[in-house]
């Protein structure tokens, strides 16, 4: 659990070095001039959203030329705050103050104007355009009549990437750039415009380890140079890797700040989740069985009919966990969807329990054995306007206990809603609720609640955490590595590195639509499974 | 465009000049007869050619308008109406009464622009019933003031239509003009060179400019333009009222450059083969200016077919049932959007209300 840290000493080892002018007592201010004030601050910012409390009274203080991070769950409002700094909302309360003067945000043109710059969760550029394009939209470079200067254009977003040591085409379509490339493409939009205080909403998320070890590198340097920055994450390795100093929100308050000196990554847990959490997954060895899952050099087409797998071929036992890793968008989508039967393969050979089930239908498989849990539950696994316990009876709806002879048993599907509702302890308790109104954590666990209601073959889990607050993980984990115990064969698809080496028995890395290489868990390190995400094809 | 599509649209007008000659031969000499089918097709491109650079400007921003037909009818009805008025009421001599008619029916394609664009933009309707919106607004509009204008006893002209001030003069362009055989070509009525002229003023405008590549942001990804401070509704509204402009010009074409009279749904379906045109042309000016020769010649064909009428030899007489030639620019629209010729992609946020 700490390798990153051993990676990363220098980030809390010297965490002022570049601050001549902070509050740090190893370098007291002059006693003439006071401490300058922070770089932003959010005083009392209050924000109803329907239904709920969004940011209530919050209080944020970013000093001059640190890395602040932001810490909490999904839904802690953590980005609503920050988009409120960023002038995209508006708070109904609360002061906004920038290096001691009180301003007002109506628009993000007037966080601009200010010097505030924000490098967005979903990135905010327009893929058919060119870097430099993006960069400067906004903010072009024009001559008469507002006719645009591509080659000037061009020139400055070079010498601006250089500056910042931060290479990339400017002529390049944003389209073809791999996602670490156009985080810095976003970065420099932020630096175009002059941004001397940095948000960054969940950087990480998309990132493979070794291009979140080069934006740390990157933000540091921007640090050296006398940029504030803001980092939300829900990661606790990397908060303590790269932050001074850590807020950490719960349920649209803060609940506190602390340091990476100060907390421990169980300690920043238990601020984020309210109650002790278990951050490691307890399991036995395996002990794998028969053969259950088979499959035989499957190529499979995306949705634009480029291919995204590309002669993949591996085997899941009875009794144990192979976990998926990878980068999104490496193929792992298409791979989950033909094994859920929602996708035909162009080739290649499926079989499940001995059976050939290649182009079998999603009814076929679930008789077969299959539970699912899809990663985009809104879209695969729920359909969000029924209620929870018509949520819970879908996948069998049609047989008993749910149904007989084509009538439906309205009062099974009620005690079994109740019975798991009680079991999975799911929240607000009541199978009458729409699943529209659920947490995330929650929907999932509706989906896990019923695809582990039935004997199971073989359980395909992709990214069964996205979006789930850290107690909800623990519930799922264990759900899962107790499906395994009780002679499931399991395969996990995630592009979340803990969670592949938390769960998994065995390891293969996707890339690229292929298997790079599959790994014994207990031989695997996270620094060997980052670089055959990144593509290499031999492990140093 | 694609080398494909221009492949095609080539080849479409080619054979459609070539049937033209053809069925004149051999008693009209065939340069007379293809100079004559490439006249005519700039000419009857010209309303298609506006409608899609109208639907073009929206799209881009990311607002599909499906009221061009609406818009071009009513601007043909307003522009004609504006013309007789200052011919008859306020005794303009014919070239002032037209460009008054002009500017009325770019104003009120503009208006009708400026509805399109409250409807999408503020009030977030659906993008699709707001443009048939207009376009049953506009059948209903313009033949109910049809009738109590100018044949209501009550109206302001006693039930009787004012003569009118003709149709926009044909330009000599000096030089082009003067050149033997292919002058003709180039002796075109004002909205005609207009609608040519404003292709390239579009494509200059919506491809080098500051302005077009915040359209583009806007149509192609809202919210990203939102964060760097673009303001998303209000180039949303400029496009949009620009583009009913566009539609409004092309309206005039019909009463104030082809004929001199007005008839109720007399677009006769124009500003969908407009859209068609724009979705072959791959959402660009030029690429629409293409596809709308495409139809232009064959309306063209049919015209044609009707001038060299007594010269056509009785072999080819059957192309004279303006049915079979009159089918072809539907024939040719579904022909194009199966994607047949190659498919097109339009701006990621077309249709898209932005609720940012």
């Amino acid at each position: 659990m700490t390798a990153d840290l051993a990676r990363d000493p220098e980030a809390h080892a010297r965490p002022d070095e570049d601050r001549p002018a902070s509050s740090t007592p190893s370098v007291p201010p002059p006693p003439s001039v006071p401490p300058p004030p922070p770089a932003l601050e959010a005083r009392a910012i209050t924000r109803r959203c329907p239904g709920a409390l969004a940011n209530d009274a919050v209080n944020f203080v970013l000093r001059e030329g640190e890395v602040h991070a932001l810490l909490g769950e999904n839904g802690a409002g953590k980005s609503t705050l920050m988009n409120i700094l960023y002038g995209m909302v508006p708070p109904d309360s609360g002061e906004i103050w920038r290096s001691g003067r009180r301003v007002t945000l109506r628009s993000p043109s007037d966080a601009i104007a200010l010097g505030i710059g924000m490098v967005h969760q979903h990135f905010m550029l327009i893929p058919g355009f060119t870097v430099a394009e993006n960069v400067l939209l906004g903010a072009e470079i024009t001559g008469r009549f507002g006719m645009l200067d591509p080659r000037r254009a061009s020139a400055e977003v070079r010498a601006l990437s250089e500056r910042h040591g931060l290479p990339v085409d400017p002529d390049a379509r944003v389209a073809d750039l791999p996602v670490g490339i156009q985080q810095r493409v976003e970065i420099l939009k932020a630096l175009h415009r002059k941004a001397e205080v940095l948000i960054l909403d969940e950087p990480t998320a998309v990132l493979t380890p070794q291009e979140v070890g080069e934006l740390f590198t990157v933000l540091r340097g921007l640090k050296a140079r006398g940029t504030s920055i803001v980092i939300i994450s829900h990661k606790l390795k990397e908060v303590r890797a790269v932050a001074d100093r850590i807020t950490v929100m719960r349920a649209g308050r803060v609940v506190g700040e602390t340091t990476p000196a100060e907390a421990d990554e169980q300690r920043l847990a238990t601020m984020m989740v309210g109650r002790e959490v278990l951050l490691t997954a307890d399991r036995s060895p395996a002990q794998p069985g028969d053969e259950v899952l088979r499959v035989r050099d499957l190529h499979v087409r995306d949705g634009q009919g480029l291919p995204a797998v590309r002669g993949v071929s591996f085997s899941v036992h009875a009794g144990e966990i192979l976990g998926i890793a990878g980068v999104q968008g490496n193929g792992q989508t298409e791979l989950a969807e033909v094994l859920s039967g929602l996708r035909r393969p162009t080739e290649g050979q499926i079989s499940l329990a001995g059976r050939d089930v290649t182009t079998a239908s999603p009814r076929a498989l679930i008789d077969a054995g299959l539970s699912h849990i899809p990663e985009d539950r809104q879209r695969h696994g729920l359909v969000a306007s029924y209620s929870v316990a018509d949520n819970l009876a879908l996948a069998t709806w049609n047989r008993p206990p749910f149904a007989a002879h084509g009538v439906r048993d309205e009062k099974a599907v009620r005690a079994r809603a109740e019975a798991l509702v009680k079991t999975y302890d799911m929240r607000p308790p009541n199978p009458d609720a729409l699943v529209a109104n659920l947490s995330g954590g929650n929907q999932q666990k509706v989906i896990i609640a019923r695809e582990l209601d039935r004997p199971v073959t073989l359980l395909l889990a992709s990214q069964p955490t996205r979006g789930v607050d850290v107690g909800s993980i623990e519930a799922i984990h264990r759900a899962i590595v107790a499906a395994r115990d009780s002679g499931a064969a399991v395969l996990l698809v995630s592009a979340e590195l803990d969670e592949i080496l938390a769960l998994s028995d065995r390891v293969a890395v996707m890339s690229r639509g292929e298997i790079a290489a599959i790994l014994d868990a207990s031989e695997a390190t996270r620094e060997q499974l980052g670089l055959l995400m990144a593509g290499a094809r031999t492990t140093p | 465009m694609g080398s494909r599509r221009l492949a095609f649209v080539t080849l479409i007008v080619a054979v459609l000049v070539g049937a033209a000659a053809l069925a004149g031969a051999p008693r009209v000499a065939a340069a007379d007869v293809v100079v004559s089918m490439i006249a005519t097709t700039l000419a009857v491109a010209t309303p298609l050619t506006l409608g899609a650079l109208s639907g073009v400007m929206c799209e881009r921003a990311g607002v599909v308008n499906l009221g061009i037909e609406g818009m071009m009818l009513s601007s043909a009805f307003f522009g004609w109406a504006g013309a007789l008025y200052a011919s008859a009421a306020w005794g303009l001599p014919p070239g002032a009464s037209l460009a008054f008619g002009v500017a009325m029916a770019i104003v009120s394609g503009g208006l009708l622009g400026l509805a399109h664009a409250a409807l999408s933009v503020t009030f977030r309707v659906d993008q699709i019933i707001g443009g048939t919106v207009i376009n049953l607004l506009a059948v209903g509009l313009t033949g109910f003031l049809n009738r109590q204008l100018f044949f209501e006893r009550t109206g302001p002209f006693g039930g009787v239509v004012p003569r009118s001030p003709g149709v926009l003069p044909r330009l000599h362009l000096p030089g082009l003009a003067d050149l033997p055989v292919v002058g003709r070509i180039f002796e075109q009525q004002p909205i005609t060179l207009t609608a040519i002229l404003l292709v390239v003023v579009a494509h200059l405008a919506l491809f080098r400019t500051r302005w077009g590549l915040r359209v583009r942001a806007v149509g192609e990804h809202p919210r990203a333009a939102a964060t760097v401070g673009i303001d998303v509704r209000r180039l949303r509204y400029e496009s949009v009222i620009l583009g009913g402009c566009l539609a409004g010009l092309g309206g005039a074409y019909f009463t104030l450059e082809s004929v001199p009279s007005f008839e109720p749904l007399m677009t006769n379906g124009r500003g969908f083969i407009a859209l068609a045109a724009m979705i072959f042309g791959n959402w660009t000016p030029t690429g629409a200016f293409a596809a709308a020769l495409v139809f232009g010649a064959a309306q063209a064909l049919q015209i044609n077919l009707q001038l060299f009428r007594d010269q056509i030899p009785p072999s080819w007489s059957f192309l004279q049932h303006s049915s079979i030639v009159g089918l072809l620019p539907y024939l040719l629209t579904m022909l194009i959007l199966t994607g047949v010729i190659g498919k097109t992609t339009p701006p990621a946020a077309d249709g898209k209300p932005y609720d940012g």
